[in-house]
């Protein structure tokens, strides 16, 4: 299959076929990473810029272990480095790192949409590293491998993702990825974190843990971000963890096999205790190296990107 | 000077005219509506194949003059309204500084004087800044003519200053236009609550954030006998409650914008900020409740909203870019291709909601081809299809959420007071 995204946005607009794409290139990345020299020439002479807007260390360090793996020079531009405090739009300080002559550009940024109205704005490849509550494809992508490694497919699977829905960018590029590779998906939440109309995204939503666990071969806990400033009505922490942890006792009632995935970082004691986080169950360490190949297969991807006109043409 | 416009199909449902007809000009005033007139005129048009109507009446239009010039001036505004077909139209007073005083009425009508190519009417504020809390001097507002009070932008959120603003409206006969909004529902939302807003992850606006003031807005008319204009409905849910007084015999009127009859709020899916304005676009349905209300008569009035933004305003991230598109020049061509071409309104219904009941509403004297009326006409060509184009608009900004679409109907000619002002 050839590859004609020069950008990846978020996993909505891709077709099941190009996520299989990703998911095979990852699979096939993660043997660089186990090598002594753990380096490919493939995207040598590259020069990819990770512009975060928002702090994030795993995902930021996760894209530049990915893109030095692929041997391209990569630059960091944090949100306190940057002109943006100075008042410089997001898309012009996309054009100037453009005219750096600089190859990807790697965005985290708190609006919904951020990654979007970049790409619309400069001829480099963008991919979005997450952009306010709407996606962030390369998380779930990781996570989507991770399971597939797993359990060996993911069409049939049951996934239960639970917390912060509502909010939680994780949960929407889950949902998309899953529910295109024929995976049945249960969001998990208070009421009040369950978002208008999801179902059409085409999920199971429940309010109890419990209907949640029950027949899921995984379960995706989503951090919990009570520091969130809303005004909009959010649970206690204790009370959360009473009724939405994930505790050993809850997982052995529902599946002994259940698989425990987390975008981390971790809540302890909020999300989930630590001893599932730490137990047999968890694959979040997992998820972490899968990240690195998930990304290697991203910037690959977007950086051989045909233009479609080129190859009708 | 005389003016003959030949051969056209007319159409002026004040009248109850469509048929092939002349109309005959001069001194500014309409003359004549005829079969085949014989008489000398300095210049005759041949308008064979096209429609000859009254001028728009946009009863909805932000010229942004005074304080915000970089937007909008009288100037542009008024050649953007020339070039859709709009005679006349009412500027919101939700400028900087508001026209919120006899004197701000004043020192606005002298720069419409001077500056404007069309019919220039004016809107007070109903309270102080538009602020939401004092009355403006409503009576003195509208000694200087203005003749509409509205807060648009804004709702007025205190049930008793609005009924007071009612009472003394009816009490001096002055239209009351209201921006139902319920601010403590729509808060930071930005695009329609609902799948829209989950998919983008975006903060969603209610339609009850719209219709529970729409209720409150009737409720209070009703008990003021008060007339009122509900602006710009979007939903089903206003639609209903508007029908349902109505019957009761509640003197309102109702109006919505282009984009609501044919937009959906899978528009918004692109991140686009020129499909961003409130209210939101809604779902399909309400589309359809929307044309079929203006098919019923429910909604009286389609006017355009036009609220013209820079491109700083609107080239930003989604949830901070402003609210509003701009619409004079493509009003017409909207109503045209999603409500005459799809078979929902007739020409004459059209012409009514674009022309002759605002300005009954309004209560000025145009929207019709009567003799002795102002000739305030445009020549139209109904078959005629275009696409809009960023690079044509005249208007300062060019914020249009139809740029790229195709459209049909254009305006060849707008003429004001017996004078051509506008020729494609």
């Amino acid at each position: 299959m050839i590859w004609y995204r020069k950008d990846l946005l978020g996993l909505e607009e891709l077709s099941r076929e190009e996520i299989e794409v990703i998911l095979s290139t990852a699979e096939s990345f993660k043997e660089v990473s186990t090598r002594e020299i753990k380096k490919v020439p493939a995207l040598r002479g590259k020069t990819v810029v990770n512009l975060f807007y928002e702090p994030s260390t795993r995902t930021r360090i996760s894209f530049e272990v990915a893109a030095k793996r692929l041997s391209a020079d990569v630059i960091n531009v944090g949100v306190d480095v940057s002109s943006v405090k100075k008042g410089e739009t997001l898309i012009d300080t996309g054009r100037n790192i453009e005219a750096l002559k600089a190859d990807i550009i790697i965005v985290r940024h708190s609006a919904s949409g951020a990654a979007a109205m970049l790409a619309k704005h400069v001829s480099v490849n963008v991919i979005n590293a997450g952009d306010g509550w709407h996606e962030h494809p390369t998380q779930a992508l990781l996570d989507i491998l991770t399971l597939k490694e797993k359990t060996g497919k993911i069409k049939g699977l049951c996934v239960c993702i639970v917390g912060d829905i509502g909010h939680s960018r994780v949960a929407r590029s889950n949902i998309w990825g899953l529910t295109k590779l024929g995976a049945r998906v249960k969001v998990c939440a208070p009421k009040m974190l369950i978002p208008a109309e999801i179902e059409k995204m085409g999920v199971e939503v429940v309010n109890s843990i419990e209907e949640g666990l029950v027949g899921a071969d995984a379960v995706n806990v989503l951090r919990m971000q009570f520091e969130r400033d809303e005004k909009t009505a959010f649970p206690q922490q204790l009370e959360y963890f009473k009724n939405y942890g994930i505790t050993k006792e809850r997982l052995e009632k529902a599946s002994k096999n259940i698989i425990v995935m987390h975008p981390g970082p971790i809540n302890r004691g909020i999300e989930m205790s630590s001893e599932v986080a730490d137990g047999e169950n968890s694959v979040i360490l997992e998820q972490v190296t899968n990240g690195i190949a998930a990304r290697m297969a991203v910037l690959f991807l977007v950086s051989q990107a045909k233009d479609k006109d080129e190859i009708v043409n | 000077m005389k003016l003959l416009i030949k051969g056209a199909r007319v159409i002026d449902p004040v009248n109850g005219k469509d048929e092939i007809l002349d109309v005959l000009i001069d001194a500014g005033k309409i003359l004549k509506v005829d079969k085949k007139i014989q008489a000398q005129a300095e210049e005759v048009i041949d308008a064979q194949g096209k429609i000859v109507m009254p001028g728009l009446v946009d009863m909805h239009v932000h010229l942004r003059e005074p304080g915000r010039e970089d937007k909008e001036t009288i100037v542009s505004g008024t050649k953007a309204a020339a070039k859709g077909g709009v005679t006349s139209l009412l500027a919101m007073p939700n400028t900087n500084p508001a026209i919120d005083s006899p004197e701000r009425v004043i020192g606005l009508k002298k720069i419409i004087k001077q500056d404007s190519r069309v019919n220039v009417f004016i809107a007070g504020a109903i309270t102080t800044g538009r602020l939401g809390r004092e009355l403006t001097d409503i009576a003195a507002l509208k000694k200087e003519g203005t003749l509409a009070i509205t807060d648009d932008g804004s709702s007025v959120d205190d049930e008793e200053v609005m009924r007071k603003a009612f009472r003394i409206g009816a009490k001096e006969g002055l239209l009351v236009i209201c921006h139902c909004e319920d601010k403590s529902l729509s808060k930071e939302g930005v695009v329609n609550l609902g799948f829209t807003s989950t998919r983008m992850g975006l903060r969603g606006i209610s339609k009850e954030s719209e219709y529970l003031r729409v209720a409150r807005d009737l409720r209070l008319a009703a008990q003021e006998e008060a007339r009122i204009h509900i602006a710009h409905v979007s939903c089903r849910e206003s639609v209903e409650l508007i029908a349902e007084a109505k019957k009761k015999g509640v003197k309102v009127s109702a109006e919505t914008a282009p984009h609501y009859f044919s937009l959906s709020e899978e528009a918004v899916l692109g991140f686009d900020t020129n499909m961003k304005m409130n209210p939101p676009l809604r779902g399909k349905s309400d589309l359809a409740s929307i044309a079929q209300a203006l098919k019923d008569g429910v909604i009286d009035v389609i006017s355009s909203d036009h609220a013209p933004h820079t491109e700083s305003e609107k080239d930003i991230e989604f949830e901070r870019a402003e609210f509003g598109v701009i619409g004079l020049e493509t009003e017409l061509s909207v109503g045209i291709t999603y409500l005459v071409d799809t078979g929902i309104l007739s020409w004459s219904r059209l012409i009514e909601c674009m022309s002759s009941f605002p300005a009954r509403i309004l209560g000025i004297n145009k929207g019709a081809l009567t003799p002795g009326q102002d000739a305030d006409i445009i020549i139209v060509s109904p078959e005629k299809g275009w696409v809009a184009e960023r690079k044509d608009f005249i208007s300062k900004s060019k914020n249009s959420p139809f740029t790229g679409r195709k459209l049909k109907g254009v305006v060849e000619a707008t003429i004001l007071k017996g004078q051509v002002i506008y020729k494609r």
